[in-house]
């Protein structure tokens, strides 16, 4: 039996077959604290930039 | 001393209201109307629904905050205009049905100078057969749509849970109860959340988990899908939403019209034509909206009701809402002013003003069924009208009829959103994503309609964060707490 999540959701249905499935890094990454606290303040920047032009 | 009455004491409205009674200070008067006692922070009722937020987390009370402002409380609903006065008075007023503060059932006449109709969606459950009456939720599903839906919803979804405890396998079914819904983010933040609880609770083999939704495509939630740029490719958000819905193990059915709901069991016609069916033991199916059903009435008492307001109830405004095919709509079909084309004095905000036309491509079944989103008006844009108008009608006020109207265009605003995709300060993920402008402008940008420099969208913890602190930010601010003039809508 396959171990890896993306083994398993790949096969599990047609649907997913043909979609894109991150893997073990990009999935660390999403709740990696030190990137996160990165892309936090990235995002909030980007944010800010959107508002600002939209006000 | 001039008076405006705004109705709805949502996100426009009480944005509305709280600005311009600043703006006017104590010279002229502001009123709401509105039929809660409560503010409800609804983005968060879906932390609600999954039991991670309690009610009272995401709701405070309006009379406090209305006193502080100087504002005039009217716990009641809005019933009808009179937008010429009647036949003993030129004064326009607003005939209104008390909710609250001892006088439940009484009507009153208000009058005003200047309207703002911030009155939202209703929310028509009435509109599938077996999702509810009306605006009543009915008994096979739940909601999410206000805190004590989303309450009962987490009280459903615990028994599901202890369900799954004793080993009973459980189907559950999020998504669109209608062919023309619009809020599919809320529904896709629910689904998350939902799985999310249940593989916290180590549940996740114990559920089959199913959306259904009435976007032509996963990722389309009522804006025609988004661009983005990722890794130096503009990528469709059709790609990354289905590549959520595979990694969580979620499975999806699109383009789908729910036509009746039953108990454990929705039916439906697909895009093509075909009918199917879906069982559940929990759903949470999101309603149609419409407008909230005000009526109007001319100086000689006659119903123009369709002249104040389009046939979905929502109120028609300085849009262009000539009937014209996909290939002809343009950004510039979308309102600037949000002024009533026929009374001046009256405005719309927020999702009760009348958009001219869909945003995503208008799509039917083989056997005409209409089955396509109807465009979300969210909590920024909604804000960005709300107070535009405010700015607006303080300026008539101020300087007179020929005053300058402000302008606050969808088709030329970007939105940010960030959804839910599980609550946790550790664990929990959210998709932020901005676009702009959220109205594409095919002129403009003729590949994808938007600028994808301003476009773009991400998952991660970081997401979470910045949902959970826009919660306590937009409550402080709508307290009206030290500051809250300089927090953006
Ligand atoms: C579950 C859920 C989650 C959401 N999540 C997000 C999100 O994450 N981000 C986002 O940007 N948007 C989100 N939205 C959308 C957002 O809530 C709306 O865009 C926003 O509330 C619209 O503001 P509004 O003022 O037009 O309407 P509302 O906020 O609904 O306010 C309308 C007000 O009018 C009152 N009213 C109704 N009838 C009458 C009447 N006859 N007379 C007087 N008053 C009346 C209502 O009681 C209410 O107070 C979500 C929506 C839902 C349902």
């Amino acid at each position: 039996m396959a171990t890896k999540p993306e083994e398993f959701n790949f096969s599990k249905h047609d649907q997913f077959n043909n979609s894109m499935i991150p893997g073990k890094f990009a999935r660390a990454l999403r709740t990696c604290k030190i990137w996160q606290f990165i892309r936090f303040i990235v995002l909030n920047i980007k944010m800010l930039i959107v508002v600002s032009k939209s006000h | 001393m001039a008076r405006l009455v705004v109705l709805g004491g949502g996100v426009a409205g009480h944005t509305a209201a709280t600005f311009a009674a600043d703006w006017l200070g104590s010279e002229h008067e502001v009123v709401v109307v509105t039929p809660n006692a409560k503010w409800n922070w609804i983005p968060s009722n879906i932390w609600v629904g999954v039991g991670q937020m309690s009610k009272e987390e995401v709701t405070f009370d309006l009379d406090p905050v209305y006193k502080k402002a100087g504002i005039t409380y009217k716990q009641a609903k809005a019933v009808s205009l009179n937008p010429e006065g009647n036949g003993s008075s030129d004064k326009p007023f607003v005939t209104i049905e008390y909710t609250g503060q001892g006088k439940a059932g009484k009507s009153e006449e208000v009058t005003y100078d200047y309207l703002i109709n911030a009155t939202g969606p209703k929310l028509n459950f009435g509109a599938t057969p077996g999702l509810g009456e009306g605006s009543q939720l009915g008994e096979h599903t739940v909601s999410v749509c206000t805190a004590d839906h989303a309450q009962h919803a987490a009280d459903e979804l615990t028994k599901v849970l202890d369900k799954m405890r004793n080993g009973e396998r459980q189907k559950i079914l999020i998504g669109t109860g209608h062919g023309m819904c619009t809020c599919q983010g809320a529904a896709f933040e629910y689904i998350f959340n939902v799985e999310h609880e249940i593989r916290k609770a180590g549940l996740r083999d114990m559920a089959d988990i199913q959306w259904i939704s009435n976007e032509a495509f996963m990722g389309d939630f009522g804006m025609g899908g988004l661009h983005m740029k990722v890794g130096g490719y503009v990528v469709s958000s059709r790609i990354f939403t289905e590549s959520l819905f595979a990694e969580r193990g979620v499975n999806y059915i699109t383009g789908a019209h729910v036509n009746k709901v039953e108990k454990g069991k929705v039916s439906y016609e697909l895009l093509d034509g075909t009918m199917g069916e879906e069982t559940f033991d929990f759903s949470m199916l999101i309603p149609p909206f419409a407008g909230v059903g005000l009526k109007a009435y001319n100086k000689a008492g006659e119903d123009i009701t369709d002249t104040v307001f389009a046939p979905n109830g929502f109120m028609k405004v300085d849009a262009d809402y000539t009937p014209k095919p996909y290939e002809q709509w343009k950004a510039s079909d979308w309102p600037l002013t949000y002024q009533n084309p026929t009374y001046k004095n009256v405005f719309a905000a927020g999702i009760a003003f009348a958009p001219p036309h869909l945003i995503s491509k208008p799509a039917k079944s083989p056997n005409g069924t209409v089955i396509n989103p109807t465009p979300p008006r969210t909590g920024m844009p909604s804000g960005i009208i709300g107070k535009a108008v405010a700015r607006s009608v303080c300026d008539l006020i101020k300087n007179g009829e020929g005053a300058h109207l402000h302008e606050a265009s969808m088709a030329h605003m970007g939105a940010a959103c960030v959804a839910s995709a599980g609550k946790g300060w550790l664990d929990g993920t959210a998709a932020a994503m901005t676009v702009y402008p959220v109205v594409q402008d095919f002129e403009k940008y003729p590949g994808t309609g938007r600028d994808t420099d301003y476009t773009f969208g991400e998952i991660g913890l970081a997401g979470h964060w910045i949902k959970h602190i826009l919660h306590y930010l937009f409550i402080y601010k709508a307290k009206l707490k030290p500051f809250w003039k300089i927090i953006p809508e």
